[in-house]
C-alpha cells in the first residue's frame, strides 16, 4: 500500500490536530500564533504537492496526477489566501479565536480530499469534511443572528444535498457493482446500453455538485449565506471550496461518466445557461455588495461550467483556467470588501464605496482593476478566461452557450461598472486605514489580475498537462 | 427447537415493548421501553450471528441514543398530553392512510423482480470465511483497505466535535465558577492602609472601611412561560 503518497493531506491534518491541541493550553489569545502556524502547514503542503510523484493509492481511492496538482494548489493558495482576509477582520470583530484557524485548516484537507478523490465514497467523505466546517465558520459569529441563519440555512440545504449525494452514488453504486470511479467506467461501455437508474444517479450526483457550486438552479442559498456570513469567510466560500467543487465534478464526468457524456451535457448545458443570465440579471437590483458578489460568482460559475459542457479537452482546459484566474480575482475584490470600515464599523452597501476613488486611490485603482477583469475587459485576465471558455464553445459548435454567454456578460458589466463609478464619481466619507494583510492581499492579486496576459504561458501549460493527465 | 422458542420470545417481547412505547402515558416509561425494545433487538441480531450489530446496537442506541432521550424528555417538559389530544379526531385518517400504504407494499412485494445480472454486478463480493468473526472481518477491512476512508471519517467527527464547541461554549462567570488564587488571597484591596493623624479616630476622619466591589452577580436566567409544573405550586 503506497501511503506515503497521500504526505500532503497528511501533513495537513497532523498538523490541524497539533495545532488545535497546543493552541487550546494557554490562557491567553492564541489567535495569531494558530493562524500563522496554518499559513506555514498551507505552505509545507503546497511544496508537498508539487513535489507529490504521480500515482493511485489506498486500492484506487486515492489517485494523484497533473490535475490533482493543479487544482490542490489552487485550493491551498484560496485558503492561505482567506486566512490573510481573515486575521484582521476577526480581531476588529471579536471573533479571534484560533478555531477558525483550525476549521479553515480542516475544511482544507477535506477540499484535498474531493480533489483527489478517485471513489464514491472518499467523494463524499471528502465533501463532508468540507461542508461541515464550513457550515461552522458561516456561523462563526455566533452573536449576530445573520451569521447564525447563514450557517443554520447553509446546514439545512447542506445536508440536503448531500442527501441527494448519497442517493445518487447508491444508485450508482447498485447498478455498476463498484464504488471506484476506474470501476464505474468499466461497467458502462456504451451510453446506449447503459442502465436507466445509473443516468438517474449520475443525474442526482449532478445536483449535489451543482449545490456546492451554486449553479442555477441550486443556487437558492448563495445570497443569503453569503450575505450573512461574515465577510472574510464570504470570501472563501466564493473561491476554495468552489474551486475543490468544480474539480471533483469535472472528474466525476470525464472520469468514469465519460461514456454518458450525452446524459450529463444535457444537464450541465442548463445550468449554465441558467447560471449566466441569472448571475447576470439578478445582481443589478442589489444594495448589498456581498449579496452581488453572491450573484456574480452564480454568473461565473455559469461561464466556467461552458468549459465542461461542451465537453472537449479545449473545454476542459477552459474551465481550469477560468477556475484559476476566478480565484485571484475573486479574492482580490473580496478583499476590498473586508477593508470597508468606517469608525470601526463594517459596511456592506454599493454606496458605501462612494469617495472612495480620492480617499483611499490605490485601492479604488485595486477594486476597478478587479471590477473590469471580472466583466472581462481586456487586456485584464478576467477577458482571458472567457475568451478560452468561449472559443472551446464556438470551436465545438455550441452557438448558443457562446451567444448567451457574451450577452450576459454584456449585462453583467453593467454593475461592475456601477461600483467602479460610485468609487469615483459619488462624494463620500473615508474608510478607516487598511491594515497591511489587506494591502498584501490586493497588491498580490491586483499585479496578477493586470499583467496575467505577459505570462499565460506557463498557466497555459500547466492546465494542458492537467487535462492530459484527466483524459488520457 | 430453543433457538426457535428463543426467538419468539425475544421477537414477542421486541413488539409487545414497541406498542409500550408509542402507546404508554407517561414519556419517561416510554424510553425505558425503548430501551427494552433496543436489547432484545439486539438479542435477535446475536441469534441471526451479526454480534457485531449485537453490541452496537446496545452500545450506541442503549448507551448513548436512550439515554439521550430520557434526558431530552426530563428536560423539554413538553406536554405529551396535548400533543394526543386530537388522537381520537385523526385516527381514521390515519388508519386509511397506514392501510393504503400496507396495500402499497403488498404490491411491490408481489411484482419484485432482481436484476437478472444482480448476482454478477456483486463484483466485491467475498467469500464467507466461518472461521473470521464478523467484528474482526470488519476491523481487518477497516484497519487496512479502507483506513484512509476511516481516517477521514475520524477528522469529520472532530469538525463536528470542535464546530459544537465554538458555536455553544461561552467563558462567561455566570456559568462557570472559577477560582481565582490572586483576588482571594490579596488583602490589599480588604484591608486599606490609612494615615491616621495622631488623636482623631476612624470615625471621625470617616474612615470606618473601604467598601468592597461588588462581586459581578450572575445573570438572572430569563423566566420562561412554559413553567416547571411544580415550581409554581407556591403561586396560587
Amino acid at each position: 500500500m503506497n501511503w506515503t503518497l497521500i504526505l500532503p493531506e497528511l501533513v495537513l491534518a497532523v498538523a490541524g490536530l497539533v495545532i488545535l491541541a497546543i493552541a487550546v493550553l494557554p490562557k491567553r489569545d492564541t489567535d495569531f500564533a494558530a493562524s500563522m502556524a496554518t499559513l506555514g502547514a498551507l505552505l509545507l503542503a503546497g511544496v508537498l504537492v508539487v513535489a507529490q510523484p504521480d500515482g493511485e493509492a489506498f486500492l484506487g481511492q486515492y489517485v494523484s496526477d497533473a490535475f490533482t496538482k493543479f487544482m490542490k494548489l489552487l485550493v491551498l493558495a484560496g485558503a492561505a489566501l482567506g486566512l490573510l482576509l481573515a486575521m484582521d477582520w476577526n480581531r476588529k470583530e471579536g471573533l479571534a479565536r484560533f478555531e477558525f484557524a483550525v476549521l479553515l485548516l480542516l475544511s482544507t484537507v477535506g477540499m484535498m480530499v474531493m480533489v483527489s478523490a478517485n471513489d464514491l465514497i472518499a467523494l463524499y467523505l471528502g465533501l463532508e469534511l468540507l461542508s461541515l466546517s464550513l457550515y461552522v465558520i458561516a456561523a462563526f459569529n455566533r452573536d449576530s443572528e445573520r451569521s447564525a441563519e447563514a450557517g443554520l440555512k447553509y446546514f439545512v440545504l447542506g445536508a440536503l444535498a448531500s442527501g441527494l449525494l448519497l442517493y445518487g452514488s447508491s444508485l450508482v453504486y447498485g447498478f455498476s457493482g463498484s464504488t471506484n470511479f476506474d470501476g464505474i467506467a468499466n461497467a458502462i461501455t456504451s451510453s446506449e446500453t447503459a442502465p436507466f437508474g445509473l443516468v438517474i444517479g449520475l443525474v442526482f450526483v449532478l445536483a449535489a455538485l451543482a449545490f456546492k457550486i451554486s449553479a442555477v438552479p441550486f443556487h437558492m442559498w448563495t445570497p443569503d449565506v453569503y450575505e450573512g456570513a461574515p465577510t472574510p469567510v464570504t470570501a472563501f466560500f466564493a473561491t476554495a471550496p468552489k474551486v475543490a467543487a468544480i474539480a471533483l465534478l469535472t472528474r466525476v464526468v470525464a472520469g468514469p461518466f465519460a461514456e454518458l457524456a450525452v446524459q450529463w451535457q444535457q444537464v450541465l448545458l442548463i445550468a449554465s445557461l441558467g447560471s449566466m443570465i441569472l448571475g447576470a440579471l439578478a445582481a443589478i437590483g442589489q444594495r448589498n455588495i456581498k449579496r452581488l458578489m453572491a450573484y456574480s460568482s452564480i454568473g461565473h460559475v455559469g461561464y466556467a461550467l461552458i468549459g465542461l459542457a461542451v465537453g472537449s479537452e479545449l473545454g476542459v482546459r477552459g474551465l481550469l483556467l477560468y477556475m484559476a484566474i476566478y480565484l485571484f480575482t475573486n479574492v482580490g475584490a473580496f478583499a476590498v470588501l473586508v477593508a470597508m470600515r468606517r469608525k470601526g464599523r463594517a459596511l456592506e452597501g454599493v454606496d458605501d464605496l462612494a469617495g472612495l476613488g480620492k480617499s483611499d486611490p490605490a485601492m479604488a485603482l485595486a477594486m476597478t482593476v478587479f471590477m473590469l477583469s471580472m466583466a472581462g475587459i481586456p487586456p485584464l485576465a478576467g477577458f482571458f478566461g472567457k475568451l478560452y471558455v468561449f472559443l472551446a464553445a464556438v470551436q465545438g459548435g455550441y452557438w448558443t452557450l457562446a451567444v448567451v454567454g457574451v450577452l450576459s456578460s454584456a449585462v453583467s458589466a453593467y454593475y461592475y461598472l456601477r461600483i467602479i463609478k460610485v468609487m469615483y464619481f459619488d462624494a463620500g466619507e473615508a474608510l478607516d486605514p487598511r491594515p497591511n494583510s489587506l494591502s498584501i492581499v490586493l497588491a498580490g492579486t491586483g499585479l496578477f489580475t493586470v499583467f496575467f496576459f505577459l505570462f499565460p504561458a506557463p498557466f497555459l501549460a500547466a492546465a494542458q498537462a492537467a487535462v492530459a493527465a484527466l483524459v488520457g | 427447537m430453543i433457538a426457535a422458542l428463543a426467538f419468539y420470545i425475544f421477537a414477542a417481547i421486541l413488539i409487545a415493548s414497541a406498542v409500550m412505547v408509542v402507546t404508554s402515558r407517561n414519556p419517561v416509561h416510554s424510553v425505558l421501553f425503548l430501551i427494552l425494545a433496543f436489547f432484545n433487538a439486539s438479542a435477535l441480531f446475536l441469534m441471526a450471528g451479526a454480534e457485531f450489530l449485537a453490541m452496537i446496537l446496545v452500545i450506541v442506541y442503549v448507551g448513548a441514543v436512550a439515554v439521550l432521550f430520557l434526558f431530552v424528555v426530563m428536560m423539554l417538559d413538553i406536554d405529551f398530553a396535548q400533543l394526543r389530544q386530537g388522537f381520537q379526531r385523526y385516527a381514521p385518517l390515519g388508519a386509511v392512510i397506514g392501510a393504503i400504504l400496507f396495500l402499497e407494499l403488498l404490491f411491490v412485494y408481489g411484482s419484485w423482480q432482481f436484476a437478472p445480472d444482480a448476482a454478477t454486478l456483486r463484483m466485491n463480493a467475498v467469500p464467507a470465511d466461518p472461521t473470521v468473526t464478523n467484528t474482526e472481518a470488519l476491523g481487518r477491512l477497516v484497519y487496512t483497505d479502507y483506513i484512509y476512508l476511516f481516517q477521514i471519517s475520524g477528522l469529520i467527527l472532530l469538525v463536528a466535535m470542535i464546530g459544537a464547541i465554538v458555536l455553544t461554549l461561552r467563558d462567561k462567570p455566570a456559568n462557570s465558577k472559577r477560582q481565582d488564587i490572586g483576588t482571594q488571597i490579596a488583602r490589599a484591596e480588604a484591608v486599606p492602609l490609612a494615615k491616621v493623624p495622631a488623636g482623631a479616630g476612624l470615625g471621625t476622619l470617616g474612615i470606618i472601611r473601604r467598601k468592597l466591589p461588588e462581586p459581578p452577580k450572575p445573570k438572572a436566567v430569563a423566566q420562561d412561560d412554559h413553567g416547571h409544573g411544580g415550581h409554581h405550586g407556591g403561586h396560587h
